[in-house]
């Protein structure tokens, strides 16, 4: 046989197999997968809703705000509703704070009715390790401490860490960080004052 | 040489990290937890040993001007299943690991292995000598990995769960905090040259 040919024949069939390959594995894993995803989702949002009694499916009420929004960010900003029966319990918002030390952090801020923050936790980051990565709940307690405040507990001018005359917790040697996650909660907490009414009424989009 | 003597290379003589510097890149990365250097260890040695079988399979048919191809297809081919395989069955591992599963598949020493060894031996000598290398080579992972933790954090095979989704034991700590330049990035060169360091001492020592 034609040398070129039978070149050409042996890249095909290693090519299939490795195609073949692939595909079984993906057949065999793809349910394990999207299981995982899935629980993964509704397991990081919990925190951000400690104490609030809620029906579970949070995930299915999500709505996606594409660039350009008001929320902080310029990236996607994701919006859950929390309901207990047909009641609106909280929203949940999946934002991002652009001017962390070393690139956007995406925080997840959930806000009760009252306009009352019911948890915070960092999602994605690439902070400092031993530095600005102590906002990871699992580093720190740091982000415990906005449980409970709102846009009048600290007053607007509080919202700041202590060597900026706030009230919050600095990291020691990573100053930005803090920063930028603070600023990213306080206009969050600021914009679902201005659009609470709306964000319940707004059609599903589920993602 | 013999079957026992071409497993023991890879290991020592012929460690990649320590003594072909091969893969440094994912092994000065990764190591600066005992379970990620675990983690990625186990996936780099499963990895090197099934390109090895599939390679060493397919020698006969590989004409010189296509092996290369070839043989990089079947190693990402094989990295796309195991990252598959992760975030499946260990998806924590997987996000703390990242991009360096995929980046198996650039892994000089995975290619190196291939082509040069599987691509000419028959099965059995190219299992042997992927065991081997990979074995030394998570052996060195998991050894940088526990000794930088242990530095940089005081703990030992925390998050021992990312790996084995219940833990029997959630590792443990030696101290509440740590040299926290161990755990970045010039940590993981400092602790390699040491690694390097002792390894020449001791063959000095052996061969006196």
């Amino acid at each position: 046989m034609n040398r070129r040919l039978k070149n050409g024949l042996t890249l095909s069939v290693a090519g299939a197999f490795c195609a073949g390959l692939i595909i079984s594995t993906y057949w065999l894993t793809e349910p394990r997968i999207r299981e995982n995803q899935q629980a993964l989702l509704e397991q990081r949002l919990t925190p951000a809703l400690a104490g609030l009694m809620y029906d579970s499916g949070v995930t299915e009420s999500a709505v996606v705000l594409e660039p350009p929004h008001d929320l902080p960010g310029e990236d996607a900003a994701v919006v859950y509703r929390v309901y207990a029966g047909d009641e609106p319990v909280a929203a949940l918002f999946a934002v991002t704070a652009t001017d962390g030390y070393a690139g956007p952090i995406r925080v997840l801020i959930g806000i009760d009715l009252d306009g009352q923050v019911s948890g915070v936790r960092i999602l994605e980051h690439q902070e400092t390790k031993g530095f600005g990565n102590a906002i990871e709940h699992t580093k720190s307690d740091w982000d415990q401490q906005f449980k409970g405040r709102s846009l009048n507990n600290p007053a607007m001018h509080r919202w700041a860490i202590r060597i900026d005359g706030g009230e919050f917790d600095q990291l020691s040697g990573a100053s930005v960080t803090p920063r930028a996650v603070i600023a990213a909660i306080r206009d969050t907490l600021i914009w679902f004052e201005a659009n609470r009414e709306q964000v319940f009424a707004w059609p599903e989009t589920t993602r | 040489m013999s079957t026992h003597g071409r497993l023991a290379a890879g290991l020592w003589r012929d460690n990649p990290g320590l003594v072909q510097w091969l893969g440094l890149c994912p092994l000065l990365a990764v190591s600066g937890t005992a379970v990620n250097a675990l983690g990625l260890g186990i996936a780099t040695l499963a990895l090197l040993c099934a390109s090895a079988v599939l390679v060493s399979v397919a020698r006969h048919t590989l004409a010189d001007e296509i092996h290369l191809p070839i043989i990089v297809l079947m190693i990402a081919s094989l990295v796309t299943c195991t990252e598959l395989l992760f975030m499946a069955y260990a998806p924590a591992l997987e996000r703390s690991l990242g991009v360096f599963i995929p980046l198996i598949a650039a892994n000089s020493m995975v290619i190196a292995s291939a082509t040069q060894v599987s691509a000419r031996r028959s099965v059995a000598s190219s299992l042997r000598h992927a065991a081997g290398t990979g074995l030394g080579f998570a052996l060195l992972l998991l050894a940088l990995g526990v000794v930088r933790e242990l530095l940089g954090e005081g703990t030992v095979f925390a998050n021992l769960h990312l790996l084995t989704g219940s833990a029997p034991f959630s590792g443990l700590r030696v101290a509440d905090s740590g040299w926290i330049l161990a755990v970045l990035p010039p940590g993981a060169f400092f602790i390699l040259g040491l690694a390097l360091a002792v390894k020449h001492r001791l063959d000095r020592r052996w061969r006196a």
